[in-house]
């Protein structure tokens, strides 16, 4: 399987929950679920070929001028975090379907969950640094969709921000990295950055790129000082936390340092900082997490102070730490994320989380008991677990690292060790041991497979590796392991190398005085309670509240609301833009000869000016104001006649009557008048904008009309293959249906979006509050004629119906040769149903109307893309159009072209779009009352329907 | 003819700016719909301005006026009038919720700004 479809696959796994919301858990988890498994299966069919040392590349061009290629690759360590990535992405699936409550949105969950694991995949599949930073955006942004995901608990809004605050931040301080990086090597393609160690080692530009990637991967793996994040994400479902916090997103960074170990590595620069921060995060964090009463908060600081020991081992530069660094982020990501599991079970069925309320669990939940118990000592690396093989590892490499002095870095990882050891044991025995209590909240006891199963699997997996390293584990560490060092390794792991080894006697000390301090928890809680310690949340809030409130004043005064004043900023800008261009560039006088000036355009003219200053005089008097734009849009449209454009000429007067229709419909339910409220100062102001606009645009156009063209028009084109390449004389027409048929999908899709936009509005006016209140309580304010629907009109227009439909065919079917065309076919039909909801009423109408407009919109994209996509049946590109002549008999020769059908699809969406929007209208006379027959007039017999 | 038609279109463009600058949704949109005639009647006229030789192949045809600026002009005529019945439905909506169709958001009336 190739794997931009492997990286591509969790966002395919994405789309589907979110939409499928109302189809319930079973069905968002099983989808989402079926994806990763698929991903899974890519990755595992890829794997032979990866440990016979292969590396897996897929490269597509994406933006090749900007360095920014598809690439992907699969080599040891991709394998290994894919792994981690897809298979506990599956158990999480399978436990977040129990643990999520009904009343959550699980579609949503899903979605969120498969576009984390698309994003993390991306990262660890990337062979491009631009398209892994692509990624490592996606994963911050994703993470605080699913940190947040609780969004009525305030701690999750906050942990979410502060997480995307922290991860971004460092995300943009990577990005700096990754492009100096890139510059060096000459290339964004890892496959060529890698090769490059001594250039990039030797470059000036070194440090500032190693701090600057250094930061992005501290941010994302909580190393300190950037750790105070991650327990603050603690506010995630537990699903959430077991996921992103143990297994998967905090360990990007550590992949990132693995992935660029062979460049930035093996430097004193690299040491001291990668070895000197793992090393502080893993005191420091194991330290916290002891006096931590929360289960999660107590695994978070953990997790960071784990972190902190791969970070370390990573810091060291050498082969050997390296594999030990490798073996721990497996054994550490099955551990932990068991861990997390159980401490949600213990949440969900307790109620509690807080270890203080705790105690005694051991009795009333044995299999968790179980569970949790082979976690927690490989956590605290005690044998036989895997976590005491890797920890072993480390503590052997520690012990002869030289770091300030000859045992420091041995003793302080043995600290780290104890602190370790400690915390472990206080989260099992509080929790477990001890007493039956009978004050728990809930009464807990073990929950359904559901929940837990997958950390069981886990934990399997700590005992199998824990008791068969060699064949269970070695063969991905090795793999791993050559991957990162770019040397060929083998690991040799064994639970029992003798007496001998220091590492041995390092570990009994550890665990001797972790339980010495276990036994030592209350006085020593007493006393970090009483030590004054600085409060991260208070220092962040510090230190973003400024920022935050800066720009909330900065907002507040650009943006107060008045959307006039915004307008006028908006038009001054433009004519002052226009009128710079103007002025800085150079004008010859126009060469065209003018068009003479007849008499009766001129009459014309005088028309549209009364009518225009008349709206701008009157424009308080809504209904004159409405009269005078028709007579403006007559002008118009008559003026497109005189002009040349036939087609537009119908457009604009069939478009004139329904807008105008439309607006009178809406004013019925809006004030009649405008009030005069403007002073004269703002209206003599407003008056100089709109005149210096109209002297600007007016000026423009008379001076590009009095100029030839500056190159030569494509319109000649146009004319000279419209009959013989479109087989149509309308050359308007067959631009629309066929050169430019793309365009014209694009603008029917608009279109159709635009109606249902209103049809949306509808729904929303209609659905109750305040506005359909007062719909319910509406009084005409005029009162209303004895005779709304007049005999004669009603008679007229039902009989002129059959007629105008005919018309609208005929300017269909005319329309590939002369004008006319679906546009105009669909405005003409909508005007005769309109003239049915006129004359006869809404209810009648509405009743007689069969075929929802939406779904005649519908109907009318599908035919035009189908249309379209027709074209690839012939092996041609998408709306490749085709014609032929058809002679029958009776009839002249007629031409029959593909475009007519995306003509009919244009048409049936025109005459969707602009009934719905009618009709829209008419639904909401009918919610405020207004009444009509649903009989056919009294006076006429028989059944007639409209339709 | 140039003149003329230039003029109209800066006739309408002004009529159209000091519409949209009122402050209640209705002159609003007249004054978009005045907006939209006068963009039409530009882009049209930007194909240069003929009498009496329609897009239309014939073969006793003198010329052609410019096909394309018309085809452009005519789905934007079209969409042009989705927009309205969109605003006019949200303008419709925002008074019918709140009982009040000025378009700022401010409490008071505002008479200067």
């Amino acid at each position: 399987m190739s794997l931009a479809l492997i990286a591509a696959l969790p966002f395919l796994g994405a789309l589907l929950p979110g939409l499928m919301i109302r189809s319930g858990r079973n069905a968002a988890s099983g989808f989402a679920a079926f994806f990763n498994f698929l991903a899974l299966l890519g990755i595992a069919l890829n794997t032979p070929a990866v440990l016979r040392g292969e590396v897996i590349l897929a490269q597509f061009n994406w933006l090749p001028s900007l360095g920014l290629n598809a690439n992907f690759r699969l080599d040891g360590l991709g394998l290994l975090f894919a792994g981690l990535i897809l298979g506990i992405g599956l158990l999480i699936n399978f436990y977040a379907r129990a643990y999520l409550s009904k009343s959550d949105p699980v579609g949503q969950f899903y979605t969120y969950l498969m576009l984390f694991q698309g994003a993390m995949l991306g990262i660890v599949l990337s062979d491009n640094i631009l398209l892994l930073l692509v990624f490592w955006e996606m994963t911050s942004l994703s993470s605080f969709l699913l940190i947040g995901y609780w969004k009525h608990l305030p701690e999750g809004r906050q942990g979410a921000r502060m997480a995307l605050t922290v991860t971004g931040a460092g995300g943009l301080a990577m990005i700096g990295g990754m492009l100096i990086l890139g510059n060096i090597a000459g290339s964004y393609d890892l496959s060529v950055i890698l090769t490059q160690k001594a250039a990039i080692q030797a470059s000036d530009w070194y440090l500032p790129a190693l701090i600057l990637i250094l930061i992005g991967a501290f941010t994302k793996s909580a190393q300190f000082p950037f750790h105070f994040w991650l327990p603050h994400a603690m506010s995630a479902p537990t699903p959430v936390s077991a996921y992103l916090h143990s297994a998967t997103m905090v360990k990007a960074g550590l992949f990132l340092m693995a992935r660029m170990w062979p460049v930035l590595a093996g430097t004193p620069e690299w040491f001291w900082i990668v070895a000197t921060t793992g090393l502080v995060t893993m005191i420091m964090a194991a330290k916290i997490a002891l006096f931590k009463d929360d289960l999660k908060a107590l695994l978070a600081f953990s997790t960071i102070s784990h972190l902190g020991l791969i970070t370390m081992l990573l810091g060291y530069g050498t082969k050997a730490a390296a594999m030990a660094a490798v073996f721990h982020i497996i054994n550490h990501a099955t551990f932990k994320a068991a861990l997390f599991m159980t401490a949600g079970i213990v949440d969900h069925e307790a109620h509690t989380r807080d270890i203080t309320r705790l105690g005694g669990l051991r009795k009333l939940m044995p299999i968790t008991f179980g569970i949790t118990t082979i976690a927690t000592l490989s956590m605290a690396g005690l044998p036989p677990f895997n976590g005491f093989l890797s920890k072993e590892m480390m503590l052997e490499e520690a012990s002869h690292t030289l770091w300030l002095a000859p045992w420091a870095m041995g003793a302080l990882a043995t600290i780290g060790a104890l602190f370790s050891v400690a915390y472990s044991f206080r989260f099992l025995g509080h929790t477990f041991l001890g007493p039956v209590r009978d004050d728990y909240p809930h009464t807990p006891h073990d929950p359904g497979f559901g929940l837990w199963g997958a950390p069981a699997l886990l934990t399997v997996l700590v005992v199998v590796i824990g008791a068969a390293p060699m064949t269970s584990a070695a063969w991905l560490v090795d793999a791993a392991t050559t991957a990162v060092t770019g040397e060929p390794a083998h690991a040799y792991i064994k639970l029992w190398h003798g007496l001998e080894p220091l590492a041995l006697w390092m570990s009994v000390f550890a665990v001797g005085g972790g339980l010495v301090l276990f036994g030592l928890h209350q006085p020593l809680l007493a006393l970090w309670d009483r030590t004054p310690r600085p409060e991260a949340k208070r220092i962040f809030d510090g230190i973003i509240e400024p920022f935050a409130a800066l720009s909330r004043g900065l907002t507040g005064a650009l943006h107060d609301g008045a959307l006039t004043r915004y307008l006028a900023i908006g038009v001054v800008a433009i004519v002052a833009l226009g009128a710079y261009a103007f002025d800085s560039g150079t004008h010859l006088p126009g060469t065209r000869a003018p068009t003479p000036i007849e008499i009766v355009p001129a009459f014309g003219w005088i028309l549209l000016l009364c009518a225009t200053l008349g709206v701008v005089v009157a424009h308080h008097n809504r209904f004159v104001s409405l009269v005078m734009l028709g007579v403006v849009g007559l002008i118009v449209s008559v003026g497109f006649a005189y002009l040349s454009a036939p087609d537009l000429a119908l457009t604009q007067i069939s478009v004139e009557v329904v807008t105008i229709v439309l607006l009178l419909l809406a004013l019925n339910f809006l004030p009649k008048a405008t009030p005069r409220e403007s002073s004269t100062p703002r209206r003599l102001r407003d008056g100089a904008i709109a005149g210096i606009t109209g002297l600007g645009a007016g000026g423009l156009i008379y001076a590009l009309m009095m100029r030839d063209f500056a190159f030569p028009s494509i319109a000649g084109f146009h004319l000279a293959n419209a009959k013989t390449g479109g087989g149509g004389t309308n050359v308007v027409n067959v631009i629309l249906v066929d050169f430019r048929g793309y365009d014209t999908f694009g603008e029917i899709v608009v279109l159709g979006i635009a109606a249902l936009v209103i049809f949306a509005l509808t729904e929303a006016i209609l659905r109750g509050g305040p506005a359909n209140d007062r719909l319910l309580n509406w009084t005409p304010r005029a009162p209303q004629a004895g005779d709304r629907h007049p005999v004669m009109m009603v008679v007229a227009t039902r009989m002129i119906f059959p007629i105008f439909v005919m018309v609208g065919i005929f300017i269909f079917l005319r329309g590939h040769n002369l004008p006319g065309g679906g546009f105009i076919a669909g405005l003409i039909v909508a005007i005769a149903l309109v003239l049915q909801y006129m004359a006869s009423g809404f209810a009648w109408a509405a009743a007689r109307q069969k075929l929802e407009y939406h779904t005649m919109i519908g109907f009318g994209v599908l035919i035009a893309s189908a249309t379209g996509a027709g074209s690839w049946l012939a092996g041609r590109p998408f709306m490749t159009t085709n014609y032929t002549y058809i002679h029958l008999p009776p009839l002249e020769e007629f031409e029959v072209a593909t475009a007519a059908l995306f003509d009919l699809g244009v048409f049936l969406t025109v005459l969707g779009a602009v009934l719905l929007a009618l009709s829209s209208i008419s639904r909401i006379a009918t919610r405020a009352g207004e009444q009509g027959s649903a009989e056919p007039l009294d006076l006429v017999p028989g059944k007639e329907e409209a339709r | 003819m140039e003149l003329l038609v230039a003029s109209a279109v800066g006739m309408m463009t002004a009529a159209g700016v000091y519409l949209i600058l009122r402050q209640r949704t209705f002159p609003v949109i007249v004054g978009l719909a005045f907006l939209s005639y006068a963009v039409n009647v530009f882009i049209f006229a930007s194909g240069r301005l003929t009498v009496d030789l329609p897009p239309i192949l014939t073969k006793t045809a003198l010329g052609y006026a410019d096909p394309l600026t018309q085809a452009l002009v005519l789905t934007a005529i079209v969409i042009s009038f989705g927009m309205t019945a969109v605003i006019v439905m949200m303008s419709l909506g925002a008074y019918l919720e709140s009982g009040d169709d000025r378009i700022d958001m401010t409490d008071t009336p505002e008479d200067d700004t």
